[in-house]
């Protein structure tokens, strides 16, 4: 990390939590800021900010093929493959794609150099402006096997300058790609919805960035009168909770709208500054050096 | 004619194992010679890929026939590919299958399902 710039991670056990309300509206709080979609199975930030577009860039994993002129049938490729991606029919290997790993394993193993490598495109990361915000998204193709190549090449591609702030605005859930996406972030924020079914996916995503030893603090969103069982579970865990978003129907009026919250009233402008400046003071008190 | 059926149990009387590529076993019955043996199905515990690699075996042993209620789409491809037949079984004992098969009452097996893919434990 350099010392004027910082990377936030969005992230919560399942989807509708408000991930994105977060992440987008954070975003667009901060004088300048990259907000990059990592929920490439399910993009939807670009909605809100409706970014004119700079770029775009095909996103592709090696896939190996058999050239049969080269291949003297020994087998060693299917017998290497711990993935079982590839077949051995009738003296000749197959592959089968949507197995595969890409580990280069076989190609490797091959005495003849009869595996080649060839590009299979998964998807695409796209770049535009909106405002003050770089928006970076990442799209998988429908049918494929995982964002992880897209994710990576996402982060990889942002590499921060001074006082810019980097929002990740992770997949819902605590698997790989959640992963992928956490792994170079300097803080995670969790979001959670006062609901049993909540926190249980609140203590999923708690587990995994306490695994990954990231400073974290929570958002409760959706907060009602009474009982909040996500509240509760902080209080228990001892964990800083960063703010509190209430269940507020012009809030939900204007998400459900696609509209940017904090671009269209100033009272929402408010409130998500000062979780902004919460979460950078957490940071800070974490020791890093940031320029907030 | 080498027939392949996946099963429960290293036993004729075995009842039909319900998957292809996560059987604990396949019997291997040659309907000319009468012999038959079983074979410990290595892919019973992949992560992904079972079918492939439990194909594989059946391709390996020289199979000509196998006889399962169901089959995933790689599978199939496996074993098309080595020009292998799937007939669907019918309840009960892999002895009763051998014998409706022989006797021409199992029909070739039509719906393959998609696969796994790695996702059976999420």
């Amino acid at each position: 990390m350099k010392s004027n710039s910082m990377k936030i991670a969005v992230l919560s056990g399942k989807g509708g939590t408000g991930k994105t309300l977060v992440s987008v509206n954070l975003a667009c709080v901060a004088e300048r800021a990259i907000y990059i979609d990592c929920d490439v199975e399910e993009p939807n930030g670009h909605l809100f900010f409706k970014p004119v577009y700079v770029s775009g860039e095909n996103i592709t994993i090696r896939m190996p093929s058999v050239n049969d002129t080269l291949c003297n049938g020994c087998r060693k490729c299917v017998d290497f493959c711990k993935f079982n991606a590839l077949a051995f029919i009738k003296g000749r290997p197959y592959v089968f794609d949507d197995v595969c790993h890409s580990c280069g394993g076989c190609i490797l193993v091959c005495p003849e150099k009869a595996m080649t490598e060839t590009e299979k495109i998964i998807g695409e990361v796209k770049k535009g402006v909106s405002g003050n915000v770089a928006v970076n998204t990442g799209i998988l193709k429908p049918g494929e096997e995982s964002g992880v190549p897209i994710i990576k090449k996402l982060l990889e591609s942002c590499e921060a300058d001074e006082n810019l702030l980097t929002i990740i605005d992770c997949p819902p859930g605590s698997n790989c790609v959640v992963m992928e996406s956490i792994k170079d972030a300097d803080y995670c924020i969790l979001v959670a919805e006062p609901t049993l079914f909540g926190v249980h996916n609140l203590s999923m995503v708690y587990e995994l960035v306490k695994l990954f030893n990231k400073p974290y603090g929570v958002v409760l969103n959706k907060c009602l009168d009474g009982e909040n069982p996500a509240e509760k579970f902080c209080m228990e865990k001892n964990v800083p909770i960063l703010g509190r978003i209430l269940f507020d129907n012009e809030l939900g009026k204007l998400n459900s709208d696609a509209k940017i919250a904090v671009r269209e009233s100033e009272k929402y402008r408010i409130m998500f500054l000062s979780l902004l400046e919460t979460v950078l003071k957490e940071v800070k008190n974490m020791g890093f050096g940031c320029g907030y | 004619m080498k027939i392949a059926i996946p099963v429960d149990d290293k036993s004729m009387e075995s009842s039909v194992c319900p998957s292809f590529g996560r059987a604990p076993y396949f019997l291997i019955y040659d309907n000319t010679t009468n012999e038959n043996y079983f074979l410990d199905n290595g892919a019973v515990a992949s992560q992904g890929g079972a079918g492939i690699k439990a194909a594989q075996a059946i391709v390996d042993n020289d199979v000509n026939t196998l006889l399962t209620p169901r089959c995933g789409e790689n599978a199939e491809e496996v074993l098309s590919k080595a020009v292998i037949k799937i007939f669907k079984t019918i309840p009960g004992t892999a002895q009763q299958n051998i014998n409706a098969f022989v006797a021409e009452q199992l029909v070739l097996l039509k719906d393959f399902h998609p696969g796994f893919h790695g996702h059976e434990k999420q």
